[in-house]
């Protein structure tokens, strides 16, 4: 049975252009003063419909519910209102139309180390910490061994935090945010900051979070994140919702539509022909999306390459990257005696057993030994295979590759 | 949906059973929610404690700055206004005449300073964590009193010192520091909210503050203003907290009058306009900080 944890209805948000950006200068309103001297203490603000000034809406009729355990991604491209949304949701602003309510204790993450201050300690910044993001004291106190030892900072807990490395206070801070409890938790892009390994600790720590079963909004701009932690993601455009539904399905047309305005961006190098990369898919059977490995059978994957003058003697790379930028594969193809036209290089792979995740292909070709053009193939290339073995192995290494184990008794020690 | 206002207190992670927050766009000129706080209060001793300790890190001396502060105005005052301008000191020693108006006068031009500035130098937090912002400014005429305890109890010592008893006048002590928290509260909601708009306020405030010093019975005696004048000099309620402070101190001088119950209505306008003023704010606040 699953209740409603979030009911949005209608929700709106509208900025006078410059208001969010900046406070007012007196002059400016003294001169208005004389024509409204109630705007001078803002009380027509709200209601005000003032004609002089420009409005954005942020946010436009955006109605949704969240059901209780639900992970939910929200993505969009910057300025989209994703964060707008998650900012009305934490009540940190208000919305200017529409209601939402919310059932349930909440606790928001928009930002890690919110409240630190350089001067305090490490311990005196936890207790700090924690009581902006809702704990009790009680609670820290109870919490603050946990919280020392996910940060891995206990030799410097009571030096000032001015002295932590930048990591460190990151590790800290998001130390104190994973120990919130509520019920909701609203998470802005977080985890964008820290280093890999981090990063990998804080998706383990809240997967287990939501397993839980507390429900957790969740806005990212990495794709491989959203797809490993959220079943369910909302695409925000332009204010409104562009589409709400199954993670595989919206990321897909997310990615989709991203590629086509990033088409003429994908090219990262050219000095050399004008060679131009029109395109990478992997051969599937029809219906599935061309960007999303689903099996460990055989993989064939086209790419498909304008060339504008003959290549007589060269040779092509393509590489594939994970989502931290390390190769997991290359390899080298001579080229040679290739007149101008439109050719597609098709590979044929036996199995790539790697980890799910997002991956990038990058393609390149080499005039003599010269690497003279090179494209990122987007979209990226998305592994959504099963783990082989346990799933708890998801997070760690490069392969995915079935393992058995068998235990068996070489000598036993006689007491 | 009138039925559902009625929850729309939001609580703190902490509290107990879940509670249904209802998120709307902001209505009503009187939402106070004072309620909110009292659930947040937690917090606001958190917002206090950390005011305290960062003041004092960095600080060579630490506290004594606290009691340093009063002291050497009180030497320039006694030298400058006492022993070259002679003003009357109601036959009080004049040490002792500067220190007890200085202490709660310390006390209160610093606490609305830090009021005036909440805001704005919370802006991180406003714009990325909810909380009532009421506790802001509660916060910050609170920690202020950290201060004043401080030099309070070298201003006991010095009137012992100098030979002044101590009479039953003492124990309206509480109330005119109240009277002194209000009166910074009152006033430091309007300005914090007003700062947060406009930040030109943060260049009036030591004006502000300097005039209103000049407007109280700091350096001078209220008894030098004349008579027909006094209904209005009254009106400014640090007139009573000083006068008043001199008198619970020492025996001596004016007890407090009907001046004082002026001054008490003056605060309670000023400190229920500043409220509803500061939450009709609070849901732009965090748009335009």
């Amino acid at each position: 049975m699953h209740e409603v944890m979030i009911h949005g209805v209608g929700l709106g948000k509208r900025y006078a252009i410059g208001e969010r950006a900046r406070y007012h200068a007196l002059r400016d309103v003294l001169a208005n003063a004389m024509n409204a001297p109630r705007r001078l203490f803002g009380w027509n603000r709200r209601s005000g419909e003032h004609r002089s000034r420009e409005q954005l809406w942020a946010l436009r009729d955006v109605s949704f519910d969240i059901q209780e355990g639900e992970i939910v991604g929200l993505i969009g491209r910057n300025g989209a209102g994703k964060t707008t949304l998650l900012k009305i949701l934490s009540r940190v602003t208000r919305p200017t139309t529409g209601f939402a309510e919310v059932h349930g204790r909440m606790g928001s993450l928009l930002e890690v180390g919110t409240g630190f201050h350089p001067e305090l300690t490490g311990r005196e910044n936890v207790f700090l910490s924690g009581a902006i993001l809702g704990m009790r004291k009680r609670e820290i106190e109870r919490k603050f061994d946990e919280i020392v030892a996910f940060a891995e900072v206990d030799k410097f807990i009571d030096t000032p935090l001015k002295h932590f490395s930048t990591g460190m206070q990151m590790r800290l801070a998001f130390a104190v945010a994973a120990q919130l409890e509520p019920e909701i938790l609203l998470v802005d892009e977080v985890l964008a900051v820290g280093d890999l390994e981090f990063q990998k600790k804080c998706l383990g720590k809240m997967s287990e979070v939501s397993k839980g079963g507390r429900t957790i909004v969740f806005v990212s701009h990495q794709m491989s994140q959203i797809r490993r932690l959220c079943e369910r993601v909302i695409w925000v455009d332009r204010g409104v919702i562009q589409q709400d539904g199954p993670t595989l399905d919206v990321v897909s047309a997310y990615e989709r539509a991203s590629m086509e305005r990033s088409k003429v961006n994908a090219q990262e190098e050219s000095s050399g022909h004008g060679i131009q990369f029109l395109n990478w898919e992997l051969v599937v059977e029809d219906g599935a999306p061309s960007n999303v490995l689903q099996h460990f059978d055989p993989v064939s994957f086209r790419v498909v390459i304008y060339l504008p003058e003959q290549i007589l003697k060269g040779s092509y790379a393509i590489l594939l990257f994970d989502d931290a930028e390390r190769i997991i594969w290359h390899a080298n193809f001579e080229l040679s005696g290739l007149q101008p036209g439109t050719f597609e290089f098709l590979h044929r792979l036996p199995t790539l057993p790697i980890k799910p995740g997002a991956y990038r292909w990058k393609a390149g070709v080499f005039d003599g030994h010269q690497w003279t053009d090179g494209w990122w193939g987007l979209p990226e290339m998305v592994v959504a295979t099963k783990p082989m073995t346990n799933t708890g192995d998801e997070f760690q290494g490069i392969l995915n590759l079935p393992c058995e184990m068998e235990v068996r008794a070489l000598e036993a020690v006689r007491r | 949906m009138a039925s559902l206002t009625e929850s729309r207190v939001a609580l703190p992670l902490h509290s107990g059973a879940s509670a249904t927050i209802r998120i709307e766009p902001p209505s009503g000129l009187f939402e106070l929610r004072l309620r909110e706080v009292w659930a947040y209060r937690e917090l606001l001793y958190f917002f206090v404690w950390r005011d305290v300790k960062i003041r004092y890190k960095q600080t060579a001396i630490g506290v004594l700055w606290v009691v340093l502060q009063p002291v050497l105005t009180m030497l320039v005052f006694t030298l400058f206004f006492g022993r070259l301008a002679k003003l009357p000191s109601q036959n009080l020693p004049y040490p002792v005449f500067y220190f007890a108006a200085l202490v709660p006068w310390t006390y209160f031009a610093y606490a609305l300073q830090m009021t005036t500035n909440v805001v704005v130098d919370n802006q991180r937090l406003i714009t990325k964590v909810y909380f009532p912002r009421l506790i802001l400014p509660i916060s910050s005429v609170l920690s202020g009193l950290v201060d004043f305890a401080i030099g309070f109890v070298v201003l006991a010592i010095f009137t012992v010192a100098y030979g002044i008893r101590p009479t039953f006048a003492a124990l309206c002590l509480p109330a005119l520091l109240l009277l002194a928290v209000f009166t910074a509260l009152g006033v430091g909601l309007w300005l914090s909210a007003l700062n947060a708009l406009y930040r030109d306020i943060r260049y009036v405030i030591p004006f502000v503050i300097q005039f209103w010093m000049f407007a109280s019975p700091v350096a001078y005696p209220a008894s030098l203003v004349p008579s027909r004048w006094r209904w209005l000099y009254g009106l400014n309620p640090m007139t009573g907290v000083i006068e008043g402070f001199r008198w619970a101190l020492t025996g001596q001088g004016r007890p407090p009058d009907l001046v004082l119950l002026a001054s008490a209505g003056m605060v309670l306008v000023m400190l229920f306009g500043g409220l509803i003023y500061f939450n009709r704010m609070e849901s732009t606040i965090a748009d335009v900080v």
